[in-house]
């Protein structure tokens, strides 16, 4: 396999060009040629043994920390990765791709299909979880590094990183899998159907052709973005965040301003996805999350694997108010981890911050991370 | 003896009752102590289950396998046999269910080890005799209305239900309250009064399969008829 890697400069990021490779996605569609767009922090020691792959969640991409070129301001993980963070950068090699599907600079929707000057739009095939992590497999083969010691993620990044328990337990340590499940729960299908049925429903999404008249389906994605982001939080949090608070008025307008303060901040939330992520993009990733389901076949994938994974450890974390990827779902991994007795070690973290947990202050979730990183890292250096 | 040093004197004792390399699961863990000790002393593969949310952090973040979990409600998760020892250390009369925890310890270990503190110990007699009030010692020293105790029993009546459920005692170590260590099946006499803390070494009873010889000669019939 040979891959071309170049660097592009406007995205502030590496891309790895994999040709005439004629990846077999799950849909039984082939895609001949991909790119992916990916960053990288830190440095890979002599023996490869420090290298971690951090799995972006439904809206993320690369930039997993420093500057993110495409919104101007911080990565989405920064306050975990970097140097002396719990996942520290000082001791490990940290890589990060924008998924199959996605819209930073990997093949996508949005990108031009291969041999010609038109974007894929609609007809850009139908990806999964699973493609996304034989993409990622191929990505880390052409980086030259055999093993991955930890693969992380949250939320549609914990379906990678438990998908890479299941395809490649024999090129990788452990896991940590933060506010995940081995399925998409109906609820979380029916939020995404919603979503998707607001951007479809924009007159100017066009079936996916948007980009033919440079439109965007603003309306759609910015309403698709604001019914996720509340799925996101907690009902507590929002009351501490903005109770019943009015929005730049004393009194209300008897009108359908935004009066409350949680109405402008979901507007906002909405207008600046728009600004950053391919409605088309959207449509794509959410269908990838609601076809994962191992609700089935997990135990029996885990214990007659065709690759040894006797030696994976998994390091499961839920939160309390999490009602997206309750802690229920997350035990059920835990039990037939347990029952096949593996190593695995499950937290779950009392927060009022709903599923966005992961991404926001937590100081268990940053030790428990670091710790477990840190000690059986030891164990390997031995 | 304060708490600390009677925990630290707990584990040095249940490690005695151990083979090298086995495969232990502590109920109870903490923040992985005892798991630490197994390990580096004995090469163990150890797991735990922690019901305090922050001690079960600091496990995991110590790098050992724990999940934060109840016993009471998680121990069926898992499999038959999956684990060489159970170890369940100064917990069993806070359990809900001590009997049921007790059957599920030889469910998942071959083996189990199970320690605790002795309700019938002279001190506890005479307080509750004298005093006429719940007692209040090193080893208990909880009031009883704010105790994580609810389950309180003697030597004696751990034996009769371990001979209830046909579970065997392979070994079993008790310790005054100054802290002398004494073989409890040997000293049976007073045993109950003195013991202040036990260690018991558990497993099922092995039957021998029961050979059944049959009366009426049916094969030597049926051989008969054949003819």
């Amino acid at each position: 396999m040979k891959t071309k890697f170049t660097t592009d400069t406007k995205l502030e990021s590496e891309i790895a060009y994999f040709e005439n490779i004629n990846l077999k996605l799950e849909s039984g569609d082939i895609i001949d040629s991909f790119k992916l767009a990916f960053k990288t922090y830190g440095k890979l020691n002599a023996d490869k043994t420090n290298a971690i792959l951090v799995c972006h969640a439904l809206t993320g991409d690369q930039y997993v920390a420093g500057n993110n070129p495409i919104t101007g301001r911080e990565g989405w993980w920064s306050r975990m990765v970097g140097p002396n963070k719990p996942i520290d950068t000082n001791k490990f090699f940290v890589i990060c791709s924008n998924v199959l599907g996605g819209c930073a600079g990997s093949t996508g929707p949005k990108e031009l299909q291969n041999g010609s000057d038109v974007a894929y739009g609609g007809n850009f095939p139908s990806v999964t979880i699973k493609d996304m992590v034989k993409a990622q497999s191929l990505l880390i083969e052409s980086l030259n590094i055999e093993k991955l010691f930890s693969v992380i993620g949250g939320s549609m990044g914990a379906m990678q990183a438990l998908q890479w328990a299941i395809d490649f337990p024999d090129k990788i340590l452990n896991i940590i899998h933060i506010a995940g499940a081995l399925k998409h729960s109906a609820q979380n299908i029916a939020f995404h159907e919603v979503g998707r049925q607001a951007i479809m429903s924009d007159p100017i999404w066009k079936n996916g052709k948007y980009f033919e008249n440079n439109e965007v389906p603003e309306r759609g994605l910015s309403v698709a973005r604001m019914i996720a982001h509340i799925t996101y939080l907690s009902e507590n949090a929002m009351h501490r965040k903005f109770g019943r608070k009015l929005q730049s008025r004393d009194i209300i307008s008897f009108g359908f301003d935004a009066d409350f303060q949680v109405e402008s901040y979901l507007r906002y939330q909405g207008k600046s996805f728009v600004e950053r992520f391919d409605a088309n993009s959207y449509l794509y990733l959410t269908r990838a999350m609601d076809y994962f389901d191992h609700d089935e076949t997990f135990r029996k994938n885990i214990e007659f694997s065709h690759n040894p994974n006797n030696h994976l450890k998994y390091l499961i974390v839920s939160f309390t108010s999490d009602w997206l990827f309750p802690t229920i779902e997350s035990k059920m991994i835990v039990n037939q981890l347990n029952s096949l007795s593996r190593e695995v070690s499950f937290l779950e973290i009392d927060t009022d911050k709903g599923h966005d947990s992961f991404l926001l202050e937590e100081p268990q979730l940053d030790d428990v991370i670091k710790g477990f990183l840190t000690n059986n890292f030891a164990k390997i250096d031995e | 003896m304060n708490k600390i040093n009677s925990i630290r004197k707990d584990w040095s004792l249940i490690e005695t009752l151990i083979a090298e390399d086995r495969k232990i699961l502590d109920i109870g863990c903490g923040d992985g102590g005892l798991m630490e000790q197994l390990e580096n002393n004995l090469n163990a593969i150890t797991h735990g289950i922690e019901l305090n949310r922050d001690l079960a952090a600091n496990a995991i973040a110590r790098g050992f396998n724990v999940v934060h979990g109840n016993a009471e409600l998680d121990l069926s998760q898992y499999s038959n046999n999956s684990f060489d020892y159970v170890i369940l250390s100064q917990t069993l009369q806070a359990m809900m269910k001590p009997k049921d925890i007790l059957s599920e310890l030889l469910r998942i270990g071959t083996k189990a080890i199970v320690s605790f503190p002795n309700f019938g110990h002279w001190k506890i007699r005479l307080q509750l005799l004298i005093s006429g009030k719940m007692p209040v010692t090193e080893s208990l020293p909880y009031t009883w209305y704010d105790t994580p105790n609810i389950h309180f029993f003697t030597i004696k009546d751990f034996l009769n239900l371990c001979n209830e459920m046909n579970i065997v005692i392979e070994k079993s170590i008790g310790l005054t309250s100054k802290g002398k260590q004494f073989d409890i099946s040997e000293s049976v006499t007073g045993v109950n009064f003195f013991t202040h803390e036990a260690i018991f070494l558990l497993s099922y009873k092995n039957f021998e399969p029961i050979k059944i010889k049959s009366s009426k000669k049916v094969f030597a019939k049926n051989s008969v008829i054949a003819n």
